[in-house]
């Protein structure tokens, strides 16, 4: 099946917090409806999206700094889902994202790693992952190759 | 964060009323399990079948969870929803946790 029509890009703006996320995600969902993704790609879309918004509230925006905005566009294009995340908190450190390598299992009963899977599943799962820093904002852009064409 | 325990025989089961274990109740759950687990059973199955998604700080609570019972117990989980168990797949934690597809299975598997 060939798609001739694509989903309008739309826009979906947050204030950091500790329920942001969720209400993030489920506006995220609920307008890429059209599309019926089926369960495998709306798992794909929520947990990368997720990760990447978990960051932003823990890292870029931390308990102790005042909270901020998050926005995400959402572009559906012949490649699946363009999304970009910016928010004008703190800078991801060293200018760029962490490598996401995938977390030591093979490890003692007490050193079985608690953290240290989300950059590992972002990257696992998306595509054309690039992270600028300009004008004191955070602009992390990817694709999650659903919704093809 | 509802959790749910039982006994079933020599088995715990730890039954999750949420739809979600994700980073804004990733601490509640770690500590509901603590109150849950902290005495009972050797082997603890934890009911998943309601939950729809997990992310990597639900995740780092379910490994907690089972850090925090010791390791002479152990935490099955069953029940796994499809984005629940790719997140365990892809991570490779399937290979830490006995992982079972139902809650039924779970426990004639472990009965025995």
């Amino acid at each position: 099946m060939t798609r001739t029509t694509f989903l309008p890009a739309f826009h979906i703006s947050v204030v950091s917090g500790r329920l942001a996320v969720r209400h993030a995600l489920a506006q995220l969902l609920d307008g890429l409806k059209p599309l019926a993704l089926d369960v495998e790609e709306a798992g794909t879309v929520e947990l990368v999206m997720a990760e990447a918004l978990n960051n932003i509230v823990e890292h870029a925006y931390p308990e102790t700094d005042a909270s901020g905005p998050i926005d995400i566009t959402c572009a559906h294009e012949d490649d699946g889902l363009h999304l970009t995340v910016t928010d004008s908190g703190r800078a991801m450190p060293d200018g760029q994202t962490p490598v996401g390598t995938a977390a030591e299992i093979d490890v003692d009963f007490c050193d079985m790693p608690e953290g240290g899977f989300g950059w590992f599943l972002i990257k696992d799962l998306a595509k054309d992952v690039t992270y600028q820093r300009q004008d004191n904002q955070n602009r992390l852009r990817l694709r999650l190759a659903v919704a093809l064409a | 964060m509802d959790l749910r325990s039982r006994s079933e025989d020599s088995l715990q089961v730890v039954s999750v009323h949420d739809s979600r274990i994700d980073a804004a109740v990733a601490i509640e759950f770690k500590e509901a399990m603590r109150s849950a687990t902290d005495s009972g059973n050797d082997t603890v199955v934890l009911d998943l079948s309601e939950v729809q998604f997990i992310d990597s700080s639900g995740l780092g609570a379910i490994v907690a969870a089972m850090k925090q019972m010791g390791q002479s117990r152990k935490l099955a989980l069953a029940g796994l929803t499809p984005t629940v168990e790719k997140v365990f797949r892809l991570t490779r934690m399937d290979s830490v946790f006995p992982v079972f597809p139902t809650l039924d299975g779970a426990l004639t598997e472990l009965k025995t």
